[in-house]
């Protein structure tokens, strides 16, 4: 496959390793009320959709970015590619 | 009667002497041809020598000297001759060349011819002539579809023991030597804008469209001829024969830089995004790669747009014994004919159900080959000028043992005739190559018109199919495909290119009518070669309810050998169509996988082999250890000095006890490169590190070490190490070695995904900085003589858990950490990398006063067990830090990776596993790294257990065997007597709890 680097354009997906969901942006407060269950979620639920997926990619071999990559798990195709820095503080993670 | 001697027998046949010279021996040589009959090349098979000519295949050479046995059938051991003249050959399988280079299971289709080549035929016993197994066809009633998984049920045990070891040695093809591959193969990649796959009529105008519009071109063909059919037919292209046409084709592409020409090269495979994979065979046609040459070349090919112009694969007609040897395809007989000058015996008779079947009777008769009959499914079948004709007849038996004799055939008004053949050409129609086409997803559909499946669904990713391979079969058709598929592939990226004006070229239909099996007969009709599938297995998994393609391919194995069924599929799909009452679309046809055509290991390892299989990384100091003898061991992929044998020592405990007690009695250094070393940098440093760490940073001043536990998110002890504060804002963390690069990837996680403001980088420096632990009550004098005079490193200036900038050896920069594994008054001094091999020498030669000593992994790993430290064996991802003692490390004041989770009941159980020592009550019992604990008494059980130990350790301090590991509610049971247990090994030893921390346990020493 072929990652479109938002920063270093067209790179082999064999330069990177694959983490999984992208909800693992989305990691709980430790301090709400319900924090071991929003752990648990977090840590051990994830889609598994046939079709259009958002996951995490590192930049390895490259220049180490985390990317959110959207990518059709059916036809491989790959919509979206963005720097997970990016993703993350539009999900409100800024301090 | 072997197959010579028949031939031997037919050379009264052969046309008049006029071709005599340039045959020799080559008894079924005809005129013309592709190949250069100047040098005659000799070659072996099965022993015997034979000569052909350069541009002859193994197969063709074989022929033309009245070789028609090539092979013995997989299951049956039935005699085989070669049924294709490509690489879709299913029969004519060798074993090439010997030794090293031996390979199995080669097509004798593609094998190029050199001088010199060695082949020998497979799976027959004692020879190809008589072969003992070719029982096996005795019982052929038993060894239908299903045999293995109806027969070898029970008993159960059985199976390993008996039945599997038979089944393995009776099937398979060819056989390996076991010696080394000799030669070396390479990986490489290429980028364009057009690859077409394919260099016929369609592949070649397309490449000289694009190349001619400036376009970066590759074009690849499996054959070392550029040209595909052009070669095996006589049609004329313009003025020009067909293979002129492709010379000057050629010459042109040659010409432009901006095109890449491969023969030889099979793309197998379309992968996703338009990257294709394609093998070229840069030295299987020589004898030997040249010096410093790969055999051959793994690509990865990325195009922009690619196009398939594979051609087609004519299928068989199922019938009979169709399967001896000179029963071929009518398409293939015209290209030895028309290529190779030979044909594969004097007298030929055709049978098939399309007009293409014709061309080759033509062909052979203009050559001057004797055709008998040709026998035409259809009863308004053409006319033939030149032999006889049986319109609306069929095949139904053959004759000869190891090869044909005769064909029986059924005519249109009932009666049979016996017709003399040594061989005959069966053309039941063609099958685009729509194999790369459904790489991806692509679903192919049904062309009635043509009685056959084309490309179709979603084909890979910016593909396109064009001329045969996408059923438009006349070369005018081909030629057009190529030019229009080209000037619209390279449109899209914005080249504009113009189709030139096409030559003309012959523009013939197929006219095919389906016709895939011939009904009459109680015999076996082959449908797959190489797999011996048989009509009979097709219809038999029909009535045992196997009705999906799927299922038909699995329980026959139809299609399942190395050729992929290229000649078989279509023909068992037809048959179960017919079965199930429905139409073929109905039915659907089964999927191909890459690779294209068998693909050898060598070519996927590349340069990966023996110690090139994965990179070694060497410390700094390996070159002087390899002076003081030390013994290596691989760590991941570091090699690190185990221990440094002395004269005198004949055993490696001898070497590690030394080590260790003159450690513990003076002063050792041990290379500690390895462990991974992470620079955090940043206003947000320490908070980053409260992140990361299960205990707290925040406050660590600077200047001072902290140790520090990470967890998992899950709660599970992760890894652990140092972090040393050099600035408020410059830390440096130390991980273990094997997790060097995980942690570091998980920190970066955590600092792009989780916390994206924290104002904090991070660089990987493990390979930046050489670093050397110096341990022992003599380490602070022995680095007073080596750190620079101004640096005070007292025990007041630098007390235990100190860090800072230094420098050594007047002025080399150096980070001086005062820490300590072993125990002992210890410090770790790093140094940039390239000082590694001179900062060991400067060690050793300062500590020479106090006899200092280097020590390996061996006294590392002993040392720390008698000091109770956690290593991988303890952070074996089922620890938590509560199991290691280190429950109260993790600070619940603050949030880091892993302590919400930590804190589930589960994990916090009041009889949890607890990190202690255990000491042998016997001092003698060697202690087991591994063996499970059990109650003084009781049984010894799952139930039972009470933990286990994992790692253990002869102590030369202690002077035994000592171990530490996990036991339930271990912190309060010290001094009781337990079990250790090795049922595998049928072992038992008593064991007293004790402290995990058997040396200094105050800590007296390392605040020395």
């Amino acid at each position: 496959m072929i990652i479109n680097h938002p920063i270093l354009g067209p790179r082999d997906s064999q330069e990177f390793t694959y983490l999984g969901d992208a909800s693992l942006i989305d990691r709980p407060d430790w301090q709400a009320d319900n924090a071991a269950d929003q752990f648990h979620d977090y840590l051990y639920l994830r889609d598994n959709p046939a079709g259009e997926h958002r996951e995490l990619w590192f930049h390895e071999q490259g220049d180490r970015s985390w990317l959110v990559v959207t990518r059709n798990t059916v036809t491989h195709e790959i919509l979206n590619v963005e720097l997970a820095r990016d993703v993350a503080r539009a999900r409100g993670r800024s301090k | 009667m072997t197959d010579a001697v028949m031939n031997a027998g037919r050379v009264a046949f052969q046309a008049d002497g006029s071709t005599g010279a340039r045959k020799g021996v080559q008894v079924n040589r005809l005129d013309g041809g592709l190949i250069k009959g100047s040098k005659a090349l000799s070659f072996t098979f099965d022993g015997k020598s034979y000569k052909g000519f350069e541009g002859d295949t193994l197969a063709s050479a074989l022929l033309a000297n009245g070789v028609r046995l090539m092979g013995r059938s997989f299951k049956y051991h039935r005699p085989r001759g070669v049924l294709t003249s490509g690489s879709e050959e299913p029969n004519a399988l060798v074993e090439l060349r010997s030794g090293g280079r031996q390979e199995p299971n080669t097509r004798a289709t593609v094998a190029e011819l050199y001088d010199g080549l060695e082949a020998n035929s497979q799976n027959r016993w004692p020879s190809l002539q008589h072969d003992f197994m070719a029982i096996n066809d005795r019982f052929s009633n038993f060894l239908t579809a299903g045999f293995y998984y109806k027969t070898f049920m029970w008993p159960a045990a059985f199976w390993e023991k008996l039945y599997e070891p038979i089944i393995r040695k009776a099937a398979g093809l060819g056989s390996i030597s076991f010696e080394a591959d000799p030669d070396a193969y390479d990986k490489g990649f290429l980028h364009c804008d057009l690859l077409v796959i394919g260099a016929g009529p369609t592949g070649l105008m397309a490449a000289l469209t694009a190349g001619r519009a400036g376009a970066q071109v590759i074009i690849a063909d499996e054959d070392f001829l550029l040209g595909g059919r052009l070669n095996a037919e006589t049609f004329g292209i313009g003025d020009l024969a067909g293979s002129a046409w492709v010379e000057q084709a050629q010459a042109e592409l040659a010409a432009m830089p901006n095109v890449r020409v491969m023969p030889r090269t099979t793309i197998i495979g379309a992968f996703d995004h338009g990257i294709y994979g394609a093998v070229e065979r840069t030295a299987d046609h020589v004898l030997a790669p040249e010096a410093g040459k790969p055999r051959q070349i793994l690509w990865r090919i990325y195009s922009k747009r690619a196009m398939l112009a594979a051609g087609a694969t004519e299928r068989p007609i199922a019938f009979e014994n169709n399967d001896r040897p000179g029963v071929m395809l009518a398409g293939a007989v015209r290209a030895y004919a028309n290529r190779w000058a030979v044909t594969p015996d004097q007298t030929v008779a055709v049978f098939t159900n399309n007009d293409d079947g014709h061309r080759t009777a033509a062909d052979l008769i203009t050559k001057g080959v004797k055709v008998t009959a040709v026998i035409d499914t259809r009863a308004d079948a053409p006319k033939v000028e030149g032999a006889e004709l049986f319109a609306g007849a069929q095949v139904i038996d053959t004759k000869g043992r190891l090869g044909l004799e005769w064909a029986r055939v059924r005519l249109a008004n009932g009666t049979t005739r016996d017709v003399p053949c040594g061989a005959l050409a069966v053309s039941g129609g063609w099958n685009p190559n729509v194999h790369l086409t459904c790489h991806q997803r692509g679903r192919p559909a049904w062309r009635e018109d043509i009685a056959a499946f084309v490309p179709a669904g979603e084909l890979p990713q910016n593909m396109s199919v064009a001329g045969a391979a996408n059923g438009d079969f006349s070369t005018a058709a081909a030629l057009r495909a190529g030019a229009e598929g080209a000037v619209a592939a390279l449109s899209e990226l914005g080249i504009e290119a113009k189709a030139a004006d096409l030559p003309e070229a012959e523009d013939a239909p197929i006219n095919v009518t389906p016709f895939w099996y011939v009904k009459e007969g109680k015999g076996r009709a082959w449908l797959d070669q190489q797999n011996d599938v048989t009509v009979k297995d097709v219809k038999l998994a029909h009535q045992e309810n196997f009705r999906s393609v799927e299922h038909l391919k699995r329980y026959t194995t139809l299609g399942m050998a190395t050729d992929q069924g290229k000649t078989s599929n279509m023909g068992g799909l037809a048959i179960m169509a017919e079965l199930a009452g429905k139409q073929i679309p109905e039915v659907g046809t089964t999927m191909f996988r890459p690779p294209y055509t068998p693909v050898s290991f060598g070519v996927m390892a590349g340069r990966s082999v023996g110690e090139e299989f994965r990179p070694t990384r060497k410390t700094p100091s390996h070159k002087w250890a390899e002076e003081q003898g030390a013994v290596f061991v691989e760590v991941g992929q570091w090699l690190r000095a185990q221990w440094f044998p002395q004269a005198g020592e004949t055993h490696w405990r001898q070497s590690v006890d030394r080590e260790v007690l003159q450690t513990r009695n003076s002063v050792g250094v041990c290379d500690v490169t390895t462990l991974g070393k992470i620079d955090v940098q940043g206003k947000d440093a320490a908070e980053f590190l409260n992140k990361m760490y299960a205990n707290a940073f925040a406050k660590l001043p600077v200047g001072k070490v902290r140790y520090g536990l990470m967890l998992r998110e899950d709660g599970i002890a992760y890894d652990d190490g140092t972090a040393a504060r050099f600035a408020e804002d410059h830390f440096v963390v130390t991980t273990t070695t094997a997790n060097a690069v995980l942690v570091y990837r998980n920190m970066e996680f955590a600092r792009q995904c989780l916390f994206p403001d924290m104002d904090v980088q991070l660089i990987s420096t493990t390979e930046a900085w050489a670093q050397f632990a110096v341990a022992g009550p003599n380490a602070r004098k022995l680095l007073q003589k080596v750190v620079d005079p101004e640096f005070d490193i007292s025990n007041e200036a630098f007390p235990f858990m100190a860090c800072g900038e230094v420098t050594v050896a007047g002025g080399c920069r150096a980070r001086l950490f005062r820490i300590s594994f072993s125990g002992e008054l210890a410090y770790e001094i790093a140094v940039p990398t390239r000082y590694g091999d001179a900062m060991i020498r400067k060690l050793m030669e300062a500590g020479e006063e106090f006899g200092a000593v280097p020590y390996g992994t061996e006294a590392l790993g002993v040392m720390r067990i008698e000091k109770g430290h956690a290593a991988g064996n303890e952070l074996n991802g089922t620890t938590s830090a509560l199991n290691l003692g280190m429950g109260k490390m993790v600070s619940k004041k603050k949030d880091c990776i892993g302590n919400t989770l930590s804190e589930r009941p589960g994990m916090n159980r009041e009889d949890a596993l607890k990190l202690v020592g255990f000491k042998p009550v016997n001092a003698a019992d060697p202690v087991q790294a591994g063996a499970h604990l059990m109650n003084a008494d009781g049984e010894v059980s799952a139930a039972t257990d009470q933990g286990y130990i994992t790692s253990a350790a002869y102590s030369p301090v202690l002077g035994c065997s000592i171990g530490i590991g996990f036991l339930k509610r271990g912190d309060s049971r010290k001094g009781e007597v337990i079990r250790a247990v090795n049922p595998l090994e049928g072992k038992e030893i008593q064991v007293e709890v004790v402290s995990a921390h058997f040396v200094d346990p105050e800590g007296e020493r390392l605040r020395g």
